[in-house]
């Protein structure tokens, strides 16, 4: 499969009065043609951050990019003009939103929002526009397209926003859409429509998909490939089925230990993860889930582990990757 | 697991609107002060489209056979030292008041609308800057700053307009721009931003909408404010200029030379004028309560 997207090396730092934040630190991972990549971690990690950086709408200030090279279809989108981004986002790359009941204008109309995007990137007419956004909204799940078009987003609950925001990253024919917690605001049975809709038209369409979740299950059940972060880095990269069945990170592990499975007795205990995800403003040169990892030595408080390959394609930032393997069980 | 093609139908919600004959008497209910407002300003609107025919005296033409007639039959308020019916001149300053009221009023919401959205959206430097320019004339009140600008400019109607614009521009300008402050945190401007609009556009057709609320509100609240500076303007000589029937330049003459012997000369456009800003006033005040949902709770 070809590459799509490179990110390599990426920084992203917000340079705040308590100092230097590293939200994203020194990341790499790439996204092939039509396939499906989750990032992975808890709240604040930088995963938010880091795809936000891949269409430049990091607030300056505070934010900035401050190294790495973002590479699509070739171009690096670092060095591209304000003009030239602009003509990427929304038409190359689209992106669906945590909150769909504010990421629509609820002054706009659901039709003007939609051909809005259409007429402005690919320069249609306002009846042609207005004709695709009546199938946009089929190929959603939205009958009744005509009278829909003349609706405001008030009209729609929150599970159809979401369909209309799916429909309006869509609506350009994108090669990657990044959607950031698509379904953290809505009713879990929504959540499965969103995601099954999501996948099957990205299938359908060959658009790659990167879905930026804390949500294990999302991973398990749509993602090709997964990355784990943690405090601004990647610490493991895997298929799903790897992430899953034999994690080789302890981060990873305390994840998969602390969400109920179905696929596990249920008498199982589910285990957090003690303590406190670290201050960005204060990593030092060791490793970050140290303080939190009950596999801790004092390599660990020396130099920060690289991310590398245990296998398979399967890579894990941490100094005793190898051994993890037999304590998994033991954890869960 | 639901499909994609599972529909979700809402056509019953249309049936549930309600008739805009029934809103617009729910609102003369709830809002009698504002309905009494909204009922002056449409007979003044009424009356300044209508003048030539409401009246068949000529506001201008001098009628020496009648100087200072007192209110009867023919002139129900009497007539000026130069013989021209008042009641004419209080309709026709009608138009003049109203067509100065809001060109200006328009004029300096707009402008302060789009600087206002334009500064809380760039935020920062540009945002600084343009508080403290907002800052300085602020500082000015309103009728000094006005006066200014027409002793620089000179006086006349188009001027008048400009003179009343720029010291309402910073006024909206504040305003708008804090409740565009909290628009600009909303994520759908930047996911206007995601989908590679430029500044502009995301400005003018994605903010500006949002805050249509506290512009409609300044909006009504200047034009009864831009009525009365444009009377004082002209009442101190810098505004409108005889023969034009400007309200102002009526109180002027008839205050200073006959408010013993003929005070029906000044009573009379002194009340327009008061009516008029009123009027506009108490619109403005319900157009408030109205459209801030926070009031409308109550």
């Amino acid at each position: 499969m070809a590459k799509l997207l490179e990110i390599e090396n990426l920084r992203t730092q917000f340079f705040t009065a308590d100092g230097v934040v590293r939200a994203v630190d020194d990341v790499t991972y790439d996204v092939n043609e039509g396939e499906t990549v989750a990032l992975v971690g808890e709240s604040g990690c930088g995963k938010s951050v880091s795809a936000l950086s891949i269409l430049r709408l990091i607030p300056w200030p505070p934010g900035r990019i401050v190294g790495g090279s973002i590479r699509f279809l070739g171009k690096d989108l670092l060095q591209l003009s304000d003009p030239e981004i602009r003509r990427v986002r929304g038409h190359q790359i689209a992106m669906v939103f945590q909150e769909p009941m504010t990421s629509l204008n609820p002054v706009l109309t659901i039709g003007l929002q939609l051909t809005e995007t259409m007429q402005y990137h690919l320069g249609m007419s306002n009846e042609q526009a207005e004709k695709r956004a009546v199938e946009l909204l089929r190929m959603v799940g939205i009958a009744d397209g005509e009278r829909r078009l003349q609706q405001y987003p008030h009209h729609f609950s929150g599970g159809m926003r979401q369909r209309v925001m799916i429909a309006l990253a869509l609506s350009c024919e994108p090669k990657l859409i990044i959607a950031d917690e698509p379904t953290t605001a809505l009713d879990v049975t929504i959540q499965a429509q969103i995601l099954q809709l999501m996948k099957d038209l990205s299938n359908r369409m060959g658009v790659a998909l990167m879905i930026i979740t804390h949500n294990l299950g999302v991973v398990a059940r749509y993602a090709d490939r997964v990355n784990v972060m943690y405090a601004g880095k990647i610490v493991e990269e895997g298929t799903a089925e790897q992430i899953y069945h034999s994690p080789k990170h302890p981060y990873t592990i305390g994840l998969l230990a602390s969400v109920p499975r179905m696929d596990q007795h249920r008498g199982r205990r589910l285990v957090p993860i003690e303590g406190q995800p670290p201050d960005l403003t204060k990593l030092d040169n060791g490793c970050a889930y140290r303080p939190r990892c009950r596999w801790a030595f004092d390599r660990c408080a020396q130099a920060i582990p690289p991310l590398e390959h245990v296998g398979d394609g399967q890579m894990s930032a941490c100094f005793r990757k190898h051994e993890l393997g037999d304590d998994v069980k033991a954890a869960s | 697991m639901a499909t994609p093609q599972a529909v979700i139908d809402t056509s019953e919600l249309d049936q549930l609107r309600i008739p805009l004959r029934t809103q617009l008497w729910r609102l003369v209910r709830k809002q009698p002060l504002g309905a009494a407002g909204a009922f002056i300003v449409i007979i003044m609107s009424l009356a300044a489209i209508f003048a030539n025919v409401i009246t068949s005296y000529n506001p201008v033409a001098n009628d020496l056979a009648s100087m200072l007639q007192s209110p009867e039959a023919n002139h129900w308020m009497g007539t000026d030292e130069f013989g021209r019916d008042i009641l004419t001149r209080v309709i026709y300053g009608a138009r003049t008041a109203l067509s100065i009221g809001l060109t200006a009023a328009f004029l300096g919401a707009t402008g302060g609308l789009v600087l206002g959205v334009a500064s809380a959206y760039f935020g920062g430097i540009f945002d600084l800057i343009t508080q403290r320019i907002v800052d300085v004339l602020m500082a000015f009140p309103l009728i000094i700053m006005a006066l200014a600008v027409v002793a620089t400019l000179g006086p006349g109607a188009q001027n008048v307009i400009i003179a009343i614009t720029i010291p309402f521009i910073p006024t909206c300008a504040r305003v708008v721009r804090s409740s565009a402050l909290a628009i600009r945190e909303i994520p759908y401007v930047d996911a206007a931003r995601a989908l590679g609009f430029s500044h502009a556009r995301i400005i003018l057709r994605h903010m500006v909408p949002n805050v249509m609320a506290p512009y409609l509100i300044m909006l009504s609240t200047f034009v009864g404010q831009a009525i009365l500076l444009e009377a004082v303007l002209s009442y101190l000589g810098m505004g409108v200029q005889d023969p034009t029937p400007a309200w102002g330049l009526m109180l002027k003459g008839g205050a200073e030379e006959f408010l013993e012997s003929a005070p029906w000369v000044s009573i009379f456009p002194g009340l327009a004028i008061s009516f008029a800003v009123f009027g506009f006033n108490l619109f403005g005040d319900a157009m408030r309560d109205v459209l801030d949902p926070k009031m409308r709770r109550d």
